[in-house]
């Protein structure tokens, strides 16, 4: 933990769809500036874990606390506006926008009232994105379309960046790309939690690891330790 | 049918010209309601049964404003802002909580609403036919253009439905806030994510629509009689115009509420009995082609 009180601290969180539960107490805390890789298998409960902090599915029960306010079961557009932002695995572009439209109508303050992202800057970290700029966001490869959705989250500020599987099905060449962005955010002092399976992609960019397996969170420790334990990584991530 | 009597008119310069304007002003009243009806379907997923009671009330607003006030520019302001407050408070209240429901589930709502308004209506203003005074400002000779007679106050409606019509267009491609409602409209959960109140961007549609209609109304109250019941006839109308137009686009139901338009104009003179058959004929016909109509995407 980098302070008295983390920058996000999710505890004892159950999520369900409809009177399927996939949460079960999931607990977790990220500091300021850290990145937190959450891996786990596929169904593990990775998205459902980012969809109840964004508050796109409330909770049945827990807490999701943002610099100790908790934020849990407001509404999405009131966690968005506590700077928390989402980007969705399934991306989630609006396709019948412009690129440059999916950045503006994303814009708005932080929580300083900072507005350090303006659509020029997010251009400057996205270069590839350029050229594109006035191109319908549906017309956009995976890749592409990856790096607008982040670039899209950025556009408002967030103090806290949930990205959902960001290096999925993506060539090598864009997953660099958004590895070098994701350091690059960590440095500027944003806190991320990324979910996913690759765990060679998870590692060269988290600072922690927290595994979830069922619904729960069953390991948790800094990178290092992560790769000096293999029963972890044969228990819960290979399939 | 007499069909003489439409080639005559076909043939003669004054009686096209005549005819067109008539047409032209049927449709962009037309057109101010549905392009309500057509954004508050797109934006919001709600068929609003209820839309022609807007209108209505839109005409009984300019009709009392106009005569406290004697001004035309006080009626149509009335009548387009009462209306929109008042189509706030009913999103508020009811149609916000059926949103994306079943079909029969809004008709039902809506149904209880025109009735209601009806009533509430017959009142306030009573049952009878009644009819806003042409403001003075437009009292004059209808003007002679290539020999077809246009009344002034129709070149003042083709006028300010236009203006509307542009504001519309642009507002929704050009301003950040019409590209927020287009986004919203598609995928709302994902909008709300980036920290945007979809409840206030619908609420705020669900009032531009409503005073769309609001203004319709207060332009009509001049030229139509303000009865109860007005809602009804308007309302059937616009669905044409919206389903030829294809559901949701608003340039779609600029052509369709033009086609309409004419063809009642026209129509009047070649098939006087037949006028309101035509307009289902023209639709049954444009659907057959093109099933989701003019503009239309896909099937709503």
């Amino acid at each position: 933990m980098s302070g008295p009180v983390s920058e996000l601290a999710v505890d004892g969180l159950d999520a369900a769809y409809g009177t399927s539960q996939v949460l079960f107490g999931v607990s977790f805390e990220v500091g300021r500036g850290e990145t937190l890789a959450l891996m786990g298998r596929n169904g593990a409960g990775k998205s459902t874990t980012f969809k109840a902090i964004a508050g796109v599915l409330p909770p049945r029960a827990g807490r999701v606390s943002l610099r100790g306010d908790d934020v849990a079961g407001r509404k999405p557009y009131r966690i968005a506006r506590c700077g928390v932002a989402y980007v969705p695995e399934d991306r989630q572009v609006f396709p019948e926008h412009t690129v440059e439209e999916n950045l503006e109508i994303a814009q708005k303050r932080g929580l300083d009232g900072g507005v350090g992202w303006s659509v020029a800057r997010a251009f400057d970290s996205f270069p590839l994105l350029v050229p594109l700029r006035r191109r319908l966001a549906g017309r956009l490869s995976g890749g592409e379309q990856q790096m607008l959705t982040i670039a899209r989250a950025l556009m408002g500020n967030p103090a806290v960046l949930l990205l959902d599987e960001p290096s999925e099905g993506l060539a090598p060449l864009i997953v660099a790309e958004i590895g070098r962005l994701i350091r690059e955010l960590r440095a500027a002092g944003t806190t991320i939690v990324l979910a996913e399976q690759n765990s060679r992609f998870c590692l060269a960019v988290a600072t922690r690891v927290a595994v979830i397996d069922k619904g729960s969170i069953v390991w948790s420790g800094n990178v290092a330790q992560f790769q000096a334990d293999p029963t972890v990584q044969s228990r819960y991530l290979q399939v | 049918m007499d069909l003489g009597e439409l080639a005559a008119c076909m043939g003669s310069l004054p009686c096209v010209i005549t005819q067109v304007s008539a047409g032209l002003t049927i449709g962009l009243l037309l057109f101010l309601v549905a392009s309500g009806l057509t954004l508050i379907f797109g934006v919001l997923g709600l068929v609003n049964f209820a839309h022609g009671t807007l209108y209505m009330l839109g005409a009984y607003f300019a009709l009392s404003a106009y005569e406290l006030t004697e001004s035309f520019l006080v009626a149509t302001l009335a009548g387009t802002l009462g209306v929109a407050v008042f189509g706030l408070l009913m999103e508020r209240t009811l149609f916000r909580r059926i949103y994306g429901a079943d079909v029969l589930m809004q008709l039902l709502v809506c149904y209880a609403v025109i009735l209601i308004m009806d009533d509430v209506v017959k009142i306030v203003w009573g049952g009878d036919f009644l009819k806003m005074d042409m403001p003075e400002t437009f009292r004059r000779p209808p003007l002679l253009i290539g020999g077809g007679i246009v009344p002034l106050f129709y070149l003042v409606l083709f006028g300010i439905t236009l203006a509307v019509a542009l504001l519309l267009a642009l507002g929704m491609s050009r301003t950040r806030f019409g590209r927020t409602v287009r986004a919203a409209a598609v995928n709302p959960a994902m909008v709300a994510s980036l920290g945007v109140n979809t409840s206030f961007v619908f609420a705020a549609v669900f009032a531009v629509g409503s005073g769309l209609a609001g203004l319709a109304g207060a332009l009509s109250a001049p030229i139509r009689s303000v009865v109860p019941g007005a809602g009804v006839s308007i309302l059937i109308e616009s669905f044409i115009v919206t389903v030829i137009g294809g559901m949701g686009s608003i340039g779609g139901a600029l052509a369709a509420a033009l086609l309409i338009g004419l063809t009642r104009s026209f129509g009047s003179i070649g098939f006087p009995l037949f006028t309101e058959g035509l307009m289902f004929l023209m639709m049954a016909a444009i659907l057959l082609v093109k099933p989701s109509g003019l503009a239309g995407k896909h099937l709503a």
